[in-house]
Parts: structure tokens; sequence; C-alpha cells
């Protein structure tokens, strides 16, 4: 937390006309969905499915060099797009609207260790919901780090750096772990409940399935290029990770980015919510491919501010959003991936030791609204 | 497990949609205008089409805008027609989305979705000698299956339409009437009024006689259900319905739970609970959308609705499907989508 919040200079009624104008924003995208948005995310549907298939078909003959070379790469790119563009967006319902029930939130299953509807719930309801609230939103460090200086430090905090390493790597299954709040669920007394028993049963179903294809099947099907196969789809596993770990780091944790204490919260306004999402949000600046390898959530401001459009609405609806910080004197936190992904990795490090507790206070807004 | 978390039939449906054992589709071959605002659309369906009994309807989910709606539609082609192919012929109705989209704006090439063809708007077994065919509008689709599939000695058919234009498959009609396969009388209710049902004496002096079908909008069937009731001939009356006919305004409503996909919200009782999940994002199956076609059906969990026709309440009961198309909240309900 910086020590001036950045924005008390908005009076209540200021705040609530930023969230119409904001709601303004959505309502015409959704009035304009249509068909264009509907082909466009079977196309890209279509195009992972046949790139997966030409890549593993591709390192079926790994043992040759340019072949696996070849398969690893469309490989890592099909996982990420499984994962990022089509996977993350489904799940959020931001295709629900079309009512296909093959493209849908409660149909759809990912390659990715933790089921969809574990993640669905800690990432749509939780993280979505209370954005950057120190001790409710987990994403906020993920359990295992520090990432404001707001946050209480532990001693098991000087090894963040390794922590946040190690996540990286095998990412989907840190995720998996936080989605079933491993850390609070393995105390003694939680670990026999029922409820958290039936899902650690789904996550470890899940984990056969993905290993049992990408470790087993698909090497054992290479016969000869057993080995290489075997080396390409962990690569492929890898790259994903690390790939979608650098994007999601970069949607909270760079310098400039907001979080809010607990009290902030209660009674929170619509217009007081939107204003959270974009204060406690960062975005990626750069290319159309690299817009759509980071599964639009390079637009990660928009994204918190309307989770459930399409997301290749996102770059439009970002003009508008941008015009909107502009008006409100806010500040628009964004950045190439390489900037913003060394801005968050600096914070783990100078986090990882213990800082002197800033004097801040964010305004109280519930009694100015009373008072207005 | 080779393709793990998706099924092997999600990467054969990107080369072969229409292949046995996929879900059933068809593809849309070609559209044929019929008159100003009705279009014949020839489908080739999947190969797993079970095919149809003349007079009998097919549910079809079309993409319109984007977003997949499901609407029933009779089938005009003949059982036995040599390409496999079937086709409905769909009226453009004042704000449907559907149909208006299917007469005005589909492409050949087109996937859509498709059901297994039902229905009991179906000649029986055993040939009847004689054949009243009574229709209006839209109402002569599903007729005109039956015209096309089976040549009676003696048919009669009364049909309305607003105009001589208005007719579909007038020159087909005609033809059949050349070739003295059918006696037609042609009510045109712009200049002659609406058909009353008492003048069938003068059209057709043996209409008691006949085996009749009847398909139009609900007041010619309401009429012609009371009229043949009244001379103790219903047994020969079979009718089809294309609109339900709602008898009550809700009252009541209250809180839906949608619980399978964890949404709650708020309806009054007299809207349908189809149009509520699907306002509220919910993954509802739908078909004919006025309580014929089953094609809604889901388990009601808890709570009790209103059928919407006939103000009959429904409570929850372990097994109890309700229509979600012609059922309304009747206090609060938990329904299993």
């Amino acid at each position: 937390m910086t020590a001036i919040d950045p924005t008390a200079h908005l009076t209540a009624e200021q705040i609530e006309e930023l969230g119409r104008e904001l709601d303004a924003i959505r309502d015409e995208v959704i009035a304009s969905r249509g068909e264009k948005d509907s082909a466009y995310i079977r196309k890209v549907i279509s195009a992972q499915r046949k790139l997966e298939l030409v890549s593993r078909g591709v390192l079926l003959f790994s043992i040759f060099p340019p072949a696996w070379l070849l398969g690893t790469a469309g490989l890592s790119v099909a996982k990420i797009m499984d994962n990022m563009e089509i996977g993350h967006n489904v799940l959020h319902g931001q295709w629900d609207w079309m009512r296909d029930p093959k493209i849908h939130s409660t149909t759809w299953e990912w390659d990715h260790v933790s089921p969809s509807d574990q993640w669905k719930h800690s990432h749509n309801e939780l993280h979505h919901t209370y954005t950057n609230v120190i001790g409710k939103d987990n994403d906020l460090g993920y359990g295992i780090m520090r990432v404001d200086e707001d946050q209480k430090w532990h001693p098991f905090h000087l090894g963040q750096p390794l922590w946040n390493f190690l996540n990286a790597c095998f990412f989907e299954y840190g995720i998996a772990a936080y989605d079933l709040e491993l850390g609070k669920n393995l105390h003694k007394r939680r670990r026999k409940n029922p409820e958290f028993r039936a899902r650690a049963k789904a996550v470890g179903r899940k984990i056969r399935k993905q290993v049992l294809k990408d470790y087993v099947i698909h090497p054992l099907l290479s016969g000869p290029s057993f080995l290489t196969t075997l080396a390409a789809t962990f690569t492929a596993n890898l790259v994903r990770n690390i790939w979608s770990h650098s994007v999601i780091m970069c949607g909270h944790f760079p310098e400039g980015v907001q979080v809010f204490e607990r009290r902030s919260i209660k009674g929170e306004t619509r217009g007081q919510w939107y204003l959270r999402q974009m204060m406690g949000s960062a975005n990626i600046s750069g290319s159309k491919a690299m817009h759509f390898m980071t599964g639009n959530l390079s637009h990660q401001i928009e994204h918190h501010l309307f989770p459930d459009l399409p997301s290749n609405r996102y770059a439009e609806v970002a003009v508008k959003v941008r015009a909107l910080f502009e008006k409100y004197e806010l500040e628009y936190v964004t950045g190439p991936l390489p900037k913003q992904v060394f801005s968050a990795w600096r914070k783990v490090f100078r986090l990882s030791l213990p800082n002197k507790k800033p004097k801040v206070k964010t305004p109280d807004r519930e009694q100015e609204l009373v008072a207005a | 497990m080779v393709t793990t978390p998706l099924l092997p039939s999600d990467y054969l449906d990107l080369v072969s949609p229409l292949r046995a054992g996929a879900d059933l589709r068809g593809r849309i071959e070609a559209v044929h205008p019929e008159t100003g605002d009705a279009a014949t659309i020839v489908i080739r369906p999947g190969r797993g089409w079970r095919g149809h009994t003349a007079g009998q309807y097919v549910r079809i989910g079309v993409d319109v805008d984007g977003v997949r709606l499901w609407r029933a539609y009779s089938i005009t082609s003949p059982t036995n027609r040599q390409d496999g192919r079937v086709t409905i012929t769909v009226k453009a109705i004042p704000d449907g989305k559907v149909s208006n989209h299917l007469v005005c704006r589909a492409k050949p090439g087109t996937l859509i979705q498709l059901d297994q063809p039902t229905g009991d708007f179906v000649l029986p077994q055993a040939m009847p000698a004689k054949v009243l065919y009574l229709t209006a509008g839209s109402g002569i689709t599903p007729v005109m299956g039956m015209l096309r599939d089976i040549e009676f000695d003696d048919v009669v058919m009364v049909h309305c339409a607003p105009q001589p234009q208005d007719v579909i498959f007038r020159n087909e009609l005609h033809d059949l009437v050349a070739d003295k396969k059918l006696r037609l009388t042609e009510v045109h209710t712009d200049t002659d009024g609406m058909l009353d049902i008492a003048r069938l004496d003068a059209l057709v002096p043996d209409w008691a006689e006949r085996e009749t079908w009847a398909c139009g909008p609900a007041g010619l069937l309401d009429a012609a259900e009371e009229h043949w009731t009244e001379h103790g001939v219903q047994e020969r009356l079979h009718t089809e319905r294309f609109r339900p006919s709602v008898v009550v305004a809700g009252d009541g409503g209250g809180e839906v739970t949608f619980s399978a996909t964890g949404k709650t919200v708020d309806a009054d009782g007299a809207t349908p609970l189809l149009d509520i999940g699907e306002e509220a994002g919910v993954l509802m199956p739908s078909g004919c959308r006025m309580g014929i076609c089953f094609g809604c059906i889901t388990p009601l969990k808890a709570g009790a609705v209103r059928d919407l026709r006939t103000g009959e309440i429904t409570e929850a009961e372990p097994g109890v499907l309700i229509q979600t198309c012609v059922s309304a909240a009747a206090g609060p309900c938990d329904i299993e989508r």
C-alpha cells in the first residue's frame, strides 16, 4: 500500500458516477454480442484442438530433434491456449450466453490438474469478489508469500523467492492445492472433513488422468520415442506453467497496485467495488499475439471490471476504460511483459524481508456516504 | 484416456460432425422461398437420424446472433425421399427470432442441431377411406408432409390464408387438384373473413364421415373440437397446435433456485421457468416452448410450480419432471439445472 491513497480525491458521488459509466460500457458490449463473437471462440477452440493433435502427432517421432522442437513448441502453445484464452474465460461464463452446452461454464473441463468446478469457486467467487482484500483474497501471495507491506511478515517469507520459483514451475499443482485450501485443510481436525476428502479425491482423479495421458500413454504410443516424448510433454507443461504464472503475477503484484483492508469493503457500493477492481489490477501492454497468448488477461483491469464479458472484446473496452481512468485522475497501471514481470519479482524479493508498518488510512467512505 | 479432459468425439466433431455416433446434427443444404414470408429449408441429417412418420415435427437448434435457440417445426418432405434429405417449411412470424432467421438469413452449409422426429399428429396404420385436412396458415406444413407421403382415394382440403399469394405450396396443391388427387377449398380470410366452422356443412357436406386432421391457430382448432364434439364424432378429429393456450394469469411466484448451477433468482407467477433460467444464464434445454415436445423437461427438486395452461399445481417429489416452458413458480422452488 502506498503512503497516499490514490483515490482520496474522489467524492462518494463521483465514485457512483464512475460506476454508472462502467455499467454503460458493460451494457454496450452485452447488447452487441453476436455471431462474430461466437464465431471467434469456435475458431479458437477448433484451432487449439487441431494444433494439439498435430503437435502430439509430430511428437510420435520426437526421437528426431527437429520433430521434438516443433512438437514441443506446438504442444506448449496448445496447452497455453487451452488454459488461458479458452479455459479460464469459458469457466468465467464469458460464453454462456451462446447457450451451447459444449462451450459452457457448467460443462467445461480443461487441461489442468485442478478440476474446473473447484477452480471456479476459488477463482470466480473468492478472488474476483474480494480482489486484493488482505485476509479475504488468497490470490494475494497464494498463502505462501507476502506481496504487500501490510501483510504480516513471518520468517517463512525469507524463502519466498524460492517458493515463487517452484510455484511457477509447478503452477497447475500449486493452483490445485490452492483451490483445495490445503494449507488450512491439512490441519488434523479438518483433514477428516468429508467434504474436503471428496474434493481431494476429485483432484486426485484429475491428476491421475492428466499424468496418465501426458507421461504414460502418449510416450508409450511414441514407441522408440518414449523418452523424448516424455521430455516433450514435461517441457510443454513446464512452459505452460511458467507462462501462466508470469501472466497472472502481472495481474495484481506489480508496483502501483493497491491492496485493501477487510474493514474498507464493509458496505461497499457498486461504484466502490468497481474502483477497487480498477486500483487492484494491472495490465500488460503489447501486440495482439501477446494479448491472445495471455488469454487477454493482459487486459486484467478490464477483466476484473467485467469478468464475464467475452475476452475478444476487452481490447475495445480497454480504450473506454482508460479514458475513464484519465477523467477521474486515476493511475492505469500497465507496462510491457518483461517490465511487469520484473516489477512483480522485485516485490517478491523485497517483501521477503520485514518492513516498517506504513501509516496509511483509507478514507472512511462509509461515513462520507452517510453524510452525503 | 488419450484425449482427457476432452472426449474423442470432441476431435472427431471437427472433421465429421454428421457421422454416426455423433450428437445428432444436420447441415442446411438449400433454402427455397415459398411465399413472401415462408421458406423451405433442405436439411441433410446426420447418420444417426432415425427417419420420421408423415405429420411429425422435429426440434432444431439454430444459432441466431450467436445464441443457440431451439424450436419445433413440422417436416414437409415425404418419408421416402431418395436422397435422404428432410425439409421443414418455416413461416416468419412477427418478432420470431428463429423463424425470421431461417426464412431470411439462413445460409446453405450451416450446421444445426437436431433431435429425433416426434409427434403423434400422424396417419393411422389402417388407411381411412375418406380424409379431410382442415388447415390455416403455416398449419398446412404437417399436412403437406402427409399429402406428399400417401395418396388417398378421397381427400378434401380446406385451407385458410389471408390472400392467394399467402398459400404455402399453392402450385403443388393446384397440380394435385389438376391430377384429381385432391379437392381443395381455399378460404381467403382477407376477403372472405375468418372461416365459420358452421360453413363446413356447405363446403364439405360429408365432413362428419371423414377422418380429419386439423392444424392452425387456436381459434380454429377450438371451434373444430367443439363442432366435432357437438356432432359426436370427436374421435375422427386429430389436431396439432403450434401455440400454447395459456389460461392462467399467474399469481404467486417466488424464489427459484437452479441448484446445479448454483443460481437463485426471483420469479413472478406468470413467466415460464424456462425464460427465467435462460435470463439467469442457466443452461436450460428447450424445444417448442409451448408444452408439446417435452424437450425442456427438468427435475423439480423442491417447491411447487403451476402449469400455465391449466393452472394445475405440481409439487416436488422424487422423480417429478416438469416442462419448464409452460410452468411458472408457485412459491419458492428448486429446479435441477
